[in-house]
């Protein structure tokens, strides 16, 4: 059985003066036991997503299903076998850490002691503060303590909408390895990030922009689609060379990627190339095979949509 | 010649007998791509705040503009553009007020800011949605916007905290031109992000833990330095050393 199925949902916000479609036709699954993560920019879909799916919002048309129960029809079921953590901090800023998780386990008729091995892993980490208010804990605490308060009555599925967004890498990296822990414990996990990069460490992604699915499937696979062949190129000027590229009449894309850009041939005459940047007085050039990764898949996807 | 436009000297901050900011120097060119780089609590916001003339330093000094952070913090505000990702333009005016606004309250005359309204909604192709809200536009079209509005007055230097976060993968690339087009008129750009790939595109970068700052040079120096083959490697072999995890 899957863990989540969406069938052609639909999902629109009307005020008096417009109507913003916040998701168009979605539709995929996901297996049980799987890390599924929605990759995509603010604005892609993935927070109206996750609300339909925890039942928080209803959709225009389409079905949708948790663990094979209805989010219509059956939401008190969902609610009580879906962890979820919203993007925004959402626990009791004045009551304490330990205050907080023994609320969110009493709310599900159950008790830390009951799941604490699921949790013991994360909460160690915040114990020492376990008497401070919520609201007085650091970004990436507050994190943690939410992470476990959605945990706490054991769900089969967990939902974490955006919990990297605006953390260092450092606390991104670590929060990765955590998900990969519970992933071990057989909860389903769905998860949302705007970090491209994050991608590679899903077992399948869908990549998200204006409300659609442009692709769905693992990553690997993804960058096997690219399908064209992928230059990194720098000088001297980076700047420049950008805008010079840019203009060729031989170039298909070119993006900057950190400390090379990336650059697609109309056909693959490097030699070329390497003659227009020297007429162009660029200096210090290097030109080499490069591998795409999911940023240029997603960047590739949207021009071509 | 060179012409610094930032100088810290053992700039500190201390919230009672805990030091935010603890003893950071540097300086920063004219036209230069200052890239303001640490993990969450390491200091970065505190010491924004004292550069743009919001908070007075413990000690240490500092000059922005060529201007005090201790005396001089109103003419400071004057020669800076601010702009963050939390919070930039008002959501519920329209593109035009929201010009005439930023440019109003950074001291424009009506004439000035006329001339460069048009001038800026025609360069960013949004003529045809001068009059909608704000609110109503993608993202990436109101961070792009809010750049513009943020050096509108062409100040020396321009702040921008974490300009990108949650823009998609070409915004964001355009984002980072409109940064190179403003350096090049000589705009110094002070910029934070969390994404390693525009640390690339900074001339120069510091990274802070705990308050200090722990690494200063050009993104090709510090990947020499700490023998890492990308900036994400430079930042998690500095930042995992890092006691605080406060915000």
């Amino acid at each position: 059985m899957n863990a989540v199925t969406v069938h052609n949902l639909v999902k629109t916000y009307s005020s008096k003066k417009e109507k913003v479609t916040a998701m168009q036709d979605v539709s995929f699954t996901v297996k049980q036991g799987e890390l599924f993560g929605l990759i995509g920019p603010d604005g892609a879909g993935k927070t109206s997503l996750f609300r339909i799916l925890t039942t928080l919002l209803l959709a225009d048309s389409g079905t949708a299903s948790v663990d094979g129960f209805d989010v219509v029809k059956q939401y008190q079921d969902i609610r009580n076998r879906v962890g979820y953590m919203p993007g925004k901090f959402s626990l009791y800023q004045d009551m304490t850490v330990e205050e907080n998780l023994e609320f969110f386990a009493s709310i599900f008729n159950t008790s830390i002691e009951a799941n604490y091995d699921l949790v013991k892993d994360i909460y160690v980490q915040i114990a020492p503060f376990k008497n401070r208010r919520a609201g007085k804990l650091s970004g990436g605490m507050k994190q943690k303590l939410a992470l476990c308060c959605a945990l706490i009555h054991k769900p089969s599925v967990l939902f974490l909408d955006e919990p990297t967004t605006g953390v260092d890498a450092v606390s991104r990296k670590e929060f990765w390895e955590m998900l990969k822990g519970l992933k071990q414990q057989g909860i389903t996990i769905l998860v949302s990030t705007p970090y491209m990069d994050e991608a590679a460490m899903c077992d399948r992604v869908a990549l998200m922009q204006l409300g659609k699915i442009m692709s769905i499937d693992t990553p690997p696979n993804i960058i096997s689609r690219f399908g064209e062949k992928l230059w990194a190129v720098r000088s001297a000027n980076m700047y420049r060379l950008l805008t010079d590229l840019k203009k060729y009449s031989n170039t298909e894309s070119c993006n900057s990627f950190g400390e090379y850009h990336h650059l697609v041939l109309k056909n693959d005459d490097t030699d070329a190339v390497l003659r227009y940047l020297g007429e162009q007085n660029h200096t210090a050039v290097e030109l080499k095979p490069a591998q795409p990764n999911i940023e240029d898949c997603f960047m590739q996807l949207m021009n071509n949509n | 010649m060179k012409e610094t436009v930032i100088k810290a000297e053992r700039l500190t901050k201390k919230f009672g007998d805990f030091t935010a900011t603890n003893q950071i120097s540097f300086e920063v060119e004219k036209g230069e791509i200052f890239g303001f780089l640490g993990a969450n609590g390491a200091g970065k916001t505190t010491a924004m705040r004292m550069l743009c003339g919001l908070s007075i330093p413990s000690s240490g000094n500092a000059t922005v503009a060529g201007y005090d952070v201790y005396k001089q913090t109103e003419l400071i505000k004057q020669n800076i553009g601010y702009m963050s990702q939390k919070f930039s333009l008002y959501e519920d005016l329209t593109v035009k007020e929201n010009i005439r606004f930023y440019a109003g309250i950074y001291g424009m005359g009506s004439a000035e800011i006329k001339t460069k309204m048009n001038a800026l909604l025609q360069q960013l192709q949004m003529t045809a949605e001068e009059n909608s809200l704000v609110g109503s536009l993608p993202l990436g079209w109101k961070q792009k916007l809010a750049f513009s509005v943020a050096i509108l007055h062409e100040p020396k230097i321009v702040f921008l905290d974490e300009p990108t976060g949650g823009v998609d993968p070409v915004t964001r690339r355009e984002f980072w031109n409109l940064i190179y087009e403003a350096a090049e008129k000589g705009i110094t750009v002070f910029v934070t992000t969390h994404y390693m790939d525009e640390a690339e595109y900074c001339n120069r970068i510091s990274i802070m833990v705990d308050g200090k700052i722990e690494a200063l040079d050009t993104p090709h120096n510090l990947k020499t330095i700490f023998h890492a083959s990308s900036m994400d490697e430079v930042f998690l072999q500095l930042a995992r050393g890092a006691k605080r995890t406060a915000d």
